[in-house]
């Protein structure tokens, strides 16, 4: 379907990186964390279902997606990747700033860790 | 592995909007499963990559270059820091072998923690010199296990050959106190270290 193809590349989400475009895959880390975006599973292989019903109940970490899935690290971040380029699936954390954590991050962290005490 | 959170069940809360992770490394046994299940807030969990590496060998009878695929597991656990922020805990197997699968999980890591064992101090070697090739700032924690020998920190840092700002804790990484204080004295490294101050 033209049009369908045509919706879906205007949706497509790149990360822009130094003025450069990346496919979201090129951007998944284990600790990326994805949600249902669109809640359709009509179209999608068996294995793209499966990590659609899993991600309905919530946010997940592509690591912690991977271990429920049963599948490897590789493997669910092709997976997800794509769901997240066709529009099932969105990112909801930032990507971690380029050149290290900021002093606000890690401080946060440090209080965090310290209430848990 | 007891958590107050744990009845929120798997999924991470949907204000997050900020996860971040650190490396729990050691040798063969040392307590990384031990200490990240201690800390995590869900039931730990476990993944397995197949690594792909150039042989060691290269048989040359058949003058193929051998490639030999591996398995290799890591365990991780969460954290959840406050609303908006998660901490991944994950324990990766320490063996030089296995640097393409460090690489991957180093990648964006705020640093590593390295667990030693003082019957087996020279096994942490191999361990912190690959951290220092990936740039990754750590501390290291000696695991507190029984009969294990106990030294003065001084005795302890020269065998370990640490850096005077390389923090040096002890820890029970079945303590969840214990635990958070090792990671503590991590993330006080961290900040010690030159960081931006603007994101
Ligand atoms: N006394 C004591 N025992 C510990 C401590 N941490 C771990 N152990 C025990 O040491 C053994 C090994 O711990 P694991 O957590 O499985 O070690 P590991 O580093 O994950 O081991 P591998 O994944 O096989 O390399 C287990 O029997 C633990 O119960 C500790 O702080 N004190
Ligand atoms: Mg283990």
């Amino acid at each position: 379907m033209t049009a369908n193809r045509r919706e879906r590349a205007l949706v497509r989400p790149h990360v822009v990186t130094g003025g450069r475009a990346h496919p979201t895959r090129n951007t998944f880390d284990l600790v990326t964390l994805v949600t249902v975006a669109r809640d359709q599973v009509a179209g999608l292989s068996p294995e793209k279902r499966r990590a659609m019903e899993l991600c309905r109940g919530g946010a997940l970490s592509v690591a912690e997606a991977a271990a429920h899935l049963g599948l490897p690290v590789s493997v669910t971040k092709v997976l997800l990747s794509d769901l997240v380029d066709s529009g099932h699936l969105a990112v909801t954390s930032e990507s971690p700033a380029r050149g290290g954590p900021d002093l606000k991050l890690l401080r946060d962290v440090l209080d965090g860790l310290r209430a848990l005490v | 592995m007891a958590s107050a959170r744990s009845s929120e069940g798997i999924y991470v809360r949907a204000t997050v909007r900020t996860a971040v992770k650190l490396l729990v490394v050691g040798h063969f046994a040392v307590g990384k499963t031990t200490f990240v299940g201690t800390l995590s807030e869900i039931r730990p969990l476990r993944t397995e990559e197949t690594m792909t590496q150039a042989a060691e060998h290269v048989d040359d009878l058949a003058g193929i270059q051998g490639k030999s695929t591996t398995t290799v597991a890591m365990d991780f656990g969460r954290l959840t820091l406050n609303d908006q922020l998660v901490l991944y805990l994950f324990g990766a197997p320490g063996q030089h072998r296995f640097k393409q699968l460090w690489k991957d999980i180093a990648t964006g890591a705020l640093g590593a923690l390295v667990l030693a064992d003082t019957r087996r101090l020279e096994e942490s070697f191999d361990i912190m010199g690959l951290l220092e090739e990936l740039e990754l700032p750590y501390a290291v924690a000696v695991n507190d296990f029984d009969g294990a020998p106990r030294f003065p920190e001084p005795e302890l840092r020269e065998a370990l050959d640490l850096l005077p700002e390389t923090p040096l804790i002890t820890c029970d990484a079945r303590d969840r106190v214990s635990s958070t204080h090792a990671l503590i004295a991590l993330v006080e490294h961290l900040l010690r270290r030159p960081v931006r101050e603007y994101a």
